[in-house]
């Protein structure tokens, strides 16, 4: 540990030998903070999907559904990560904390996202799709949904980036996530300057989310082929 | 274990939170009111710094569309985890200030709450201005309004909703990082969070968290009420629907008289 | 006056939207300048108020060069409205129409009281003047449209498609109270549309642009409807502008024949009453209700509005030939109905009597 805080400041580059060197750890933090990032968002959006549909279908349900959400994201998460546990009657201290309240975020954002989706799809489509004879449910999977899906991406996206950055904080409270990297290196400042390991976790934080980013993406591109032929025309 | 440990958990946040004892200040703790004081402050002091910047240069860029990359730009800051731009900043600026004063932590702080707060504001004025109907903008040019008048009075006032949303979403980004701050040894609300932590006295946490929560709720609720006076009845689509005609009229003659 | 002086819009990528454009849209008159799309018509407009600057040329305004003034001074004295009306959303209807008083510096309540006037003139109930412009249907965005430009009482008005996108019915109604209202007013205006139709009806001259941006015609409508240029002219005024140029021809004293009546409520008439098995049904200020079929047994005693046929127009006394002819046409009869002011029987004409007219007079 000596030997690292002497070499430590005098290259800026260091952080990748600091990294060779605790690979082990680093790479298990980085597995905590992707799978932390990436199953609240599927949770969120496998609950926000039938949320923002019901929000869609019945015009009451809606300005209350957007009130609750919009109140749990107004809630900042270091504040939600310590109140989740009592208010669920958990430890005060579960690593089950994090993941909950990036859920309730995630399904927050998302349900807005859904109904907005589905508001845009254009009443005529809905009307034909209904014409030729679908019914509710296949319509929904079939025709709205699809049509939705750019929509309702672009906050996939939001969600995914903002997440990395929330599961990052759960490390200033002692869970595992490459939010620790930060501790570690604020703990090692005390007396001098030790960037290895902040430097390290930003650049591994800021490539999460670009690679989560990207494949959202992704996914959006191969769930609408039709996006691209207005777009080659 | 759930329900009968949670039941004693509540009480005792409440009562961390009931005894007044925790709300004053002594000389050795700062108590509730002085840290939301502290809380407070660092907040404004971001949200003022980050108008200042944010608002000009989003109604410039969306009147002109010109430097459009900015946006861009400034939306990518998003990816950057906020607790390590905070702690690498404080390990960088803090020694400079050692030991006189609590400036090497309050100023990377306000830097990283100000670089946060930025972007939505910036990226909404623009949508804002952006989203303007061409029709409109075309008509006050036709009617030979000026460019600062074009923008003062038409397109400031048609993107006032988009620039509280964006406000607003900046704001509980300050707040929220504002609590985290305290995990550098600053004061604010998250202090009780991280010192609940430290001495494993949860009530203390907890009651921190929900202080924090209530703060954020509070802020919004208020500038949602400044919201509804200052945006128009006619962008925000929030008409007098029962009044009737002969009322309507009638507050027109008394304007007119 | 306005006119244009060689004027040409090139832009920088080589095409030619406006070129070399010259035509004077005399004073108190209404100059439409119509063609298809690319032609440049509204290039053509928004060069007079300097929304788009010429490449060349000069556009005058009286003895004024629009290029000499501040585009936005000279903009604040010249009316101008577009397409969906571009209300300020954030604005109530009366602070929309006092917008251009208030550029110009007037005091608030006088810029008011004289926007309440206009709204009234535009035929809008004064109730609207505290809504928001969500809050009006199309049509009525438009007239607030109309209003806003007329509120500096400018002399000079250019209006941009102001009526495409409103329905039909709609549409014909804003363009009767158009006309209205520049009866009363006077105002030097230039007029853009697709629509050849539009141009013919409010025009008092109309310029046909091609594509490219060059004056084909400047004419009269009756004029641009008798003699057409050429090919493009001919084709983009029409297929029937020989019946549409006789909406331009007065009926002048067409001599009527007297045309017997019943009325309704009255006795069923018998065999010989009508003519030719039909006679005329009025009601009991003498104004044309319909045609009735004599002499068919099974009808009843009394002629009521249910046996009436109501497919024929009515031409009005001093009317067009145009809108005798299809009185002539319409009618179930082939005897045209002629009607004076208020709406009473004059008498009837034939449509080979109103064909015989045209002759002579052709």
């Amino acid at each position: 540990m000596l030997t690292l805080l002497d070499s430590a400041s005098s290259s800026p580059w260091y952080f990748f030998g600091y990294f060779l060197d605790h690979r082990a750890t680093d790479l298990g933090w980085l597995w905590d903070h992707t799978w932390l990032s990436v199953v609240p968002v599927v949770v969120g959006l496998l609950l926000a999907l039938p949320l923002g549909w019901l929000a869609r279908r019945y015009s009451w349900a809606y300005p209350p559904m957007m009130s609750i959400t919009g109140l749990l994201y107004t809630i900042p998460s270091i504040a939600l990560f310590v109140l989740i546990p009592p208010l669920l009657g958990l430890d005060p201290l579960t690593p089950l904390q994090v993941p909950i309240a990036l859920s309730i975020y995630s399904t927050s954002l998302l349900v807005r996202v859904v109904a907005d989706g589905l508001g845009a799809v254009p009443t005529e489509t809905v009307q034909a799709a209904t014409a030729l004879g679908y019914r509710p449910l296949a319509r929904f999977f079939r025709v709205e949904l699809p049509i939705a899906v750019p929509v309702i991406t672009a906050g996939l996206r939001v969600a995914v980036v903002a997440n990395v950055s929330i599961v990052a904080v759960a490390g200033t409270i002692g869970l595992d996530n490459l939010g620790r990297l930060f501790d570690q290196g604020y703990t090692l400042s005390v007396t001098e300057p030790y960037y290895p390991p902040i430097v390290l976790g930003i650049v591994m934080c800021v490539l999460l989310a670009l690679v989560l980013d990207a494949i959202v993406l992704l996914v959006d591109r191969a769930l609408t082929p039709w996006r691209r032929a207005v777009r080659s025309r | 274990m759930a329900a009968g440990g949670a039941q004693p958990m509540i009480f005792k946040t409440l009562g961390w939170l009931t005894d007044p004892g925790h709300w004053r200040s002594t000389p050795f703790d700062t108590g509730i009111l002085g840290q939301l004081g502290a809380h407070v402050g660092f907040s404004v002091i971001a949200l003022v710094i980050a108008l200042v910047i944010a608002l000009p240069a989003g109604l410039a860029i969306g009147h002109t569309g010109r430097a459009t990359w900015v946006v861009s730009v400034a939306n990518a800051v998003r990816a950057l985890p906020t607790i390590g731009a905070l702690v690498l900043l404080v390990v960088i600026i803090s020694p400079h200030f050692y030991g006189r004063t609590n400036a090497g932590f309050l100023i990377p702080t306000e830097i990283v709450l100000v670089v946060l707060a930025i972007p939505p504001i910036l990226s909404n004025t623009y949508a804002g201005v952006q989203n303007v109907s061409p029709a409109v903008r075309d008509a006050a040019f036709g009617m030979g309004m000026t460019d600062r008048q074009v923008l003062g009075r038409v397109e400031l006032p048609n993107a006032l909703p988009l620039i509280f949303s964006g406000f607003r979403s900046a704001m509980l980004q300050v707040i929220a990082t504002a609590t985290i701050a305290s995990y550098v040894t600053l004061g604010g609300l998250g202090r009780f969070i991280y010192d609940g932590l430290a001495q494993k006295d949860y009530p203390q946490m907890i009651g921190g968290g929900v202080l924090v929560a209530a703060l954020a709720l509070v802020a919004d609720l208020l500038v949602a009420v400044v919201q509804r006076y200052v945006v128009s009845r006619g962008v925000s689509g929030r008409f007098h629907r029962n009044t009737s005609v002969d009322s309507r009229v009638a507050a027109l003659v008394e304007e007119n008289v | 006056m306005i006119r244009f002086d060689g004027a040409t819009k090139r832009y920088p990528d080589g095409t030619v939207a406006v070129d070399e454009l010259s035509l004077e849209a005399p004073s108190g008159q209404i100059t439409v300048l119509v063609g298809p799309s690319g032609c440049g018509k509204t290039t053509s407009l928004r060069m007079i108020n300097r929304m788009i600057e010429p490449t060349s040329g000069t556009i005058w305004l009286d003895d004024t060069d629009t290029a000499s003034l501040p585009a936005h001074e000279l903009r604040r004295q010249i009316g101008y409205v577009i397409q969906n009306a571009g209300l300020f959303p954030h604005r109530t209807i009366v602070d929309n129409v006092a917008t251009v008083p208030l550029l110009l510096g007037e005091d608030k309540t006088k810029a008011r009281a004289r926007a309440m006037e206009l709204i009234e003139r535009v035929g809008l109930d004064p109730a609207f003047a505290k809504r928001y412009p969500a809050q009006l249907s199309g049509g009525q965005q438009q007239r607030v449209g109309v209003a806003r430009a007329l509120a500096a009482d400018p002399p000079v008005m250019l209006m941009d498609e102001p009526f495409s996108a409103v329905d039909p019915v709609v549409r014909e109604q804003l363009q009767e109270e158009f006309l209205r209202l520049q009866n009363d007013l006077g105002k030097t205006i230039v007029f853009v549309t697709h629509d050849i139709d539009e141009a013919i009806k409010l025009g008092d001259q109309v310029a046909v642009l091609r594509v490219g941006g060059k004056l084909a015609q400047l004419a009269a409508p009756a004029d641009l409807l008798a003699r057409p240029v050429d090919a493009f002219v001919a084709g983009f005024v029409g297929r029937d502008r020989g019946y549409r140029a006789l909406g331009f021809t007065g009926a002048g004293t067409i001599d009527t024949h007297q045309e017997p009546s019943v009325a309704v409520g009255a006795a069923y008439p018998g065999h010989g009453a009508g003519i030719d098995g039909w006679i005329l049904a009025v009601d009991a200020d003498g104004k044309p209700q319909g045609w009735l079929p004599t002499g068919e047994e099974q009808r009843g005693d009394v002629v009521t509005d249910a046996m009436l046929y109501r497919g024929g127009t009515l031409a009005a006394q001093g009317g067009s030939l145009r809108a005798v002819l299809d009185a002539c046409l319409s009618s179930p009869s082939g005897r045209g109905v002629v009607v004076d002011d208020s709406g009473r029987l004059v008498g009837s004409v034939t449509a080979r009597e109103v064909l015989d007219l045209i002759e002579k007079r052709g």
